[in-house]
């Protein structure tokens, strides 16, 4: 054949189906095979069908004003949000005075604020301690009053967010301490230390945290000598703060176990006390790793203050409950319920999803 | 061999140094423990609390709304528990089966190719997840008992079977007397006879079920992912299709990485069936609860549900820890 | 130092400083406390109208808070000076064990049981009541004994739980409890249509009747299952304050008596020659030396809370919300049960 020659390209072929692209995406994600198409009319058809009431149901026809005759006037075929706005301070600040509720506003914000600056890790200096010092300082004087002309509030009446954000911030705070110290006491080498350690934390991580809140409510005053007494608030913190030692030991004894042996190893070498190692090597490396599961303990340790309802506390959810008892609007108890859901979800949502960026950023200096 | 002389004194070696520590945290121990029980026995006598188990044997004087097997309020407070723990174990068994099909499903879900299934197994588990449960609780017990109807005219699922604000009224063999079929009939205060679930329990029910689904979605998710590669890969060559991958390939290895976390899954809905306590559900804590206001012996009761509660946590731990034994990976 | 321990050590400093904001402990005696810290301490109910409920602007008012301000007034001079507690059922008793409260004024049964074994001792009765059932008017009962078969609502570790028992047992009638720990959550419930009955105190059947939309669709039963006396309560081995809170409520009853009203009692003290007055108001013999008061802590009572009579119309008489008839809590010599020993 005469390599110059003009060959003739075969006539094209029709091009297969597109896989990239729009189309290619929706036919891979939704239309794929059989089963796919088949989960795609019903799930779709399924919303289709909920979806414009739902939608119809929470906004369209809904009552934003506090208008008790527009709500009772509609029977059900839209949501009530006027309960939310006539009830919102009680829901969000319990039976805090009224006229003082600008307190606990301003101390929730200010323990929030340093949560987000601590949230960033450009901040972990020292100084962050001082800060969280002074927050929390600020928040118990303006919740408390007494000092600075401002009337004195009992704890009794503390309620509402500023409580769950109090007793978060006093269970996550005092348990890590006593966590690590338990975490140490179990790895240690002396039988006694850590058949004890194992013991309690086995113990408390199998009972339900209703059982250490009952305890707290009705055992603790048998405990305490005579004559001394401790409020509720007081008595309930110290439960949580007992409840969740355990699960941060645990948490820490797994970054523990992580670190290799020849950091101990090498200090023993350098000469270090057990004291030592463990302040100057082992602890800071440990605590460095767990820190996307402090990060998790803490969104447990806040959905897990909604039980203090049970023993009489208006955190957030008792005082919904306590907005509830208003006869007048009990039967809007489902927008009540999505309002607090909604607080709830936004918090955890945030912190679930900064735990995974943490967690990101903090294994690229591990990766290799 | 070196120099008997030059040895340092006994309480300076390691193992003096561990007696010396050990001691201390022994007599800290005691003495703490000694000041606890002090402080206890003197505030005890002060109020003129009885202590001891004694009172379990006297009648309870209170009734139970959901009983397993027969009591009435001249039984014993010792039966009452019994029920307390039966009803306690009826929630958590009926739960631990139907969070592991649903979180299953939600977890394969997750991994599914078609993005309306995907994106409404991970709206699923973000919102289940990120809700405390008390409030599914509260919210799922306020649904039922208001958009149900009234006992007096309850919704007919077949001829024997009942929906209504009693709950789902259906017929169960009376074990009491012969092998009858005890049937619900209408009566004026609503359905009398056979067997109920009633609102709390369903709701109880409903609430841990989905709770606890999400989570284990999670852990059958990462589960599957955590499978190597080239299993799928594998697969694919040989031409199965994607169900018959996940069903004979994946999921039988995922067992092993899903067993330990699913334990913990296991071990948690149980302890948060004590949230029964907030929505009226007699299990042991709402037992105990009542038992406390009524003869004001808290250490007593509250010693009795721990115990409980750790037995339960032993006994689901030890079985499944003979299941991750049988699926674990057998190594040379 | 590790980054934890920079923020533990100032998170430690601030616990503290909390912990010291916490209100001081007192050893000693209930009376002494009292005065140090300037008030009295009431356990009172989270809501029980006509006993203790709070207004729309957040003002306690009710047949047992009255008692709480008059045994302030006895004390401290001021009925002003209380903190209200509101507590639940199951929290009453060791709030009051514990030292949290001083006294216990909330609609709670007085029994052998808790007489003798919780630690607390009952000061006096202040409302006769009784146990009885409430049911919707469509269901066309009439009698208590035609409740068998009946889903009843009743309160978590109340006397309403065990006689409830008792009466479907001794009538051999069968019913299903549905039991819930709050007030508001049974209420809830029963109006929710979860179960057909709600039983409890008859002065509760009655404050809860209020308390729904439609009260006009329940009807309470006529039948009384049992004796239901309400008082205060106070710690047991106080016998100081104990005296104090008992003797309280007798000068409440004394005072209704010799005929005392809020409005009369000055006029009275300055010129009444009933050497019965004269005693009571503290113009002819001190009585209160002997209860480590004052002479004028009737006159205070009387003055800033009023008589027996006052209280009970003010809050759940038949001009009140509640509506609800003296009955037996009249006074002895118009045919009730209300006796006070003399104040003398």
């Amino acid at each position: 054949m005469d390599p110059h020659a003009h060959v003739e390209p075969l006539p094209a072929r029709t091009p297969p189906r597109s896989a990239t692209g729009v189309s290619g995406w929706v036919r891979a994600n939704f239309f794929g095979g059989p089963g796919n198409t088949a989960a795609t009319i019903l799930f779709g058809g399924l919303l289709a069908w909920a979806l414009p009431p739902a939608f119809n149901w929470l906004a369209g026809n809904a009552v934003w004003h506090a208008d008790y005759a527009a709500c009772r006037a509609l029977d059900h075929a839209g949501a009530c949000w006027g309960f939310v706005t006539e009830k919102w301070r009680l829901i969000l600040f319990g039976r805090y005075p009224y006229a003082e509720q600008w307190r606990p506003l301003a101390a929730t914000a200010i323990v929030i604020a340093a949560l987000v600056v601590t949230a960033i890790p450009a901040f972990w200096r020292r100084w962050l301690g001082w800060l969280w010092g002074a927050a929390l300082a600020a928040f118990f004087a303006l919740m408390s009053g007494g000092v600075l002309g401002l009337t004195r509030v009992d704890t009794g009446l503390w309620g509402g967010l500023p409580l769950t954000v109090l007793l978060t911030l006093v269970g996550m705070g005092a348990s890590i301490p006593i966590g690590i110290l338990l975490a140490l006491a179990r790895r240690s080498e002396l039988p006694l230390l850590r058949s004890m350690a194992t013991l309690y934390i086995e113990l408390v991580r199998g009972v339900p945290l209703i059982t250490v809140l009952f305890t707290a409510s009705f055992v603790f005053p048998l405990l305490l000598p005579q004559g001394i007494r401790l409020d509720v608030l007081t008595r309930v913190a110290l439960g949580i703060v007992l409840f969740q030692a355990a699960y941060m030991a645990e948490v820490v004894r797994g970054g523990l176990q992580a670190l290799p042996k020849g950091q101990y190893e090498a200090a023993g070498a350098l000469g270090l006390s057990w004291w030592r190692t463990q302040q100057k090597v082992i602890l800071p490396q440990a605590l460095t790793l767990v820190i996307p599961s402090f990060v998790n303990s803490l969104l447990s340790t806040f959905m897990d203050t909604s039980l203090v309802t049970v023993v009489s506390m208006y955190d957030l959810t008792g005082a919904l409950r306590l907005a509830l008892g208003d006869p007048q609007w009990r039967n809007f108890f489902f927008e009540g319920y999505v309002f607090v859901a909604l607080i709830y979800f936004t918090c955890c949502f945030a912190m679930s999803r900064y735990s995974h960026w943490l967690d990101h950023r903090l294994s690229r200096w591990t990766r290799h | 061999m070196p120099d008997p002389a030059l040895a340092p004194h006994f309480l300076r070696t390691r193992r003096g140094r561990a007696l010396i520590y050990q001691a201390l945290a022994l007599c800290a121990l005691v003495a703490a423990g000694w000041f606890l029980w002090h402080n206890t026995a003197e505030n005890l006598a002060a109020r003129q609390i009885r202590s001891g188990f004694g009172f379990m044997r006297q009648p309870a004087g209170f009734d139970i709304g959901e009983t397993l097997f027969a009591y009435s309020s001249r039984d014993t407070y010792l039966r009452a528990f019994a029920i307390g723990v039966a009803n306690t174990l009826r929630v958590a068994l009926l739960g631990i089966v139907l969070a592991t099909v649903l979180g299953t499903l939600v977890g394969i879900g997750r991994l599914s190719r078609n993005l309306l299934v995907r994106g409404l197994c991970t709206a699923y588990v973000e919102v289940m997840r990120n809700i405390p449960l008390i409030i599914q609780l509260f919210a799922w017990y306020l649904v039922i008992t208001e958009l149900l109807p009234a006992a007096t005219e309850p919704l007919r699922i077949g001829p024997y079977v009942f929906l209504s604000k009693s709950g789902l009224q259906f017929p169960f063999p009376d074990l009491s007397g012969g092998w009858t079929l005890a049937v619900p009939e209408v009566g004026v205060f609503g359905i009398t006879g056979g067997a109920a679930a009633t609102p709390e329990f369903l709701s109880l029910l409903i609430g841990l079920t989905t709770f606890t689904a999400a989570y284990i979605a999670e852990i059958v998710r990462s589960g599957v992912l955590a499978v190597p590669r080239g299993q799928t890969e594998a697969a694919g060559a040989l031409g199965l299709s994607r169900a018959l991958t996940l069903r004979l390939v994946l999921l039988p290895q995922a067992l092993r990485i899903i067993v330990p976390p699913l334990t913990s899954q296991y071990l948690n809905l149980t302890k948060n069936s004590s949230l029964a306590v907030a929505i009226g559900y007699p299990d042991v804590v709402s037992i105990a609860n009542t038992t406390i206001n009524q003869n004001g012996q808290a250490l007593e009761c509250v010693l009795m549900i721990m115990t409980v509660y750790l037995a339960i946590n032993l006994v689901t731990a030890l079985a499944m820890g003979w299941y991750n034994r049988r699926v674990a990976l057998v190594e040379r | 130092m590790p980054a934890s321990r920079r923020i533990l050590v100032p998170l430690v400093a601030a616990t503290a400083l909390a912990l010291g904001l916490a209100p001081p402990a007192f050893a000693g005696k209930t009376l002494d406390a009292v005065k140090a810290r300037g008030e009295v301490i009431c356990g009172v109910n989270t809501s029980g109208p006509g006993f203790s409920s709070t207004d729309s602007k957040g003002r306690w008012q009710g047949l047992d808070v009255d008692m709480c301000r008059a045994v302030a007034a006895a004390a401290l001079g001021s009925g002003e000076k209380v903190k209200f507690v509101p507590l639940n059922s199951q929290q009453r008793f060791a709030a009051l064990q514990s030292g949290e409260i001083d006294i216990l004024s909330r609609n709670t049964t007085w029994t052998l049981t808790r007489d003798a074994s919780l630690g607390i001792v009952f000061a006096g009765i202040n409302y006769y009541d009784g146990q009885g059932f409430m049911v919707p008017k469509k269901l066309n009962i009439d009698s208590a004994k035609k409740l068998d078969g009946a889903t009843v609502c009743v309160q978590a570790g109340t006397t309403s739980e065990k006689n409830v028992a008792d009466y479907f047992l001794a009538n051999n009638m069968k019913y299903k409890s549905v039991v819930f720990d709050t007030a508001e959550a049974i209420q809830s419930a029963f109006f929710a249509g979860r179960c057909q009955v709600y039983t409890t105190d008859m002065s509760d059947l009655a404050g809860a009747r209020t308390q729904t939309s439609k009260p006009d669709d329940y009807t309470i039963l006529p039948d009384i299952i049992s004796k239901e006396p309400l008082g205060p309560a106070v710690r047991r081995g106080d016998d100081d304050w104990f005296e104090i809170t008992r003797w309280t409520l007798n000068a409440m009853l004394e005072a209704e008596e010799a005929g005392l009203t809020q409005a009369n009692v000055d006029k009275m003290k300055a010129e009444s020659k009933d050497p019965a007055i004269q005693r009571l108001l503290g113009v002819s013999e001190d009585t209160g030396k002997l209860l480590g008061l004052d002479k004028e802590w009737a006159y205070r009572i009387v003055k800033q809370v009023g008589t027996y009579g006052e209280s009970f119309e003010r809050n759940m008489g038949p001009k009140s919300a509640l509506g609800l008839p003296r009955g037996v809590n009249k006074l002895w010599n118009q045919g009730g049960l209300m006796y006070s020993p003399p104040v003398r």
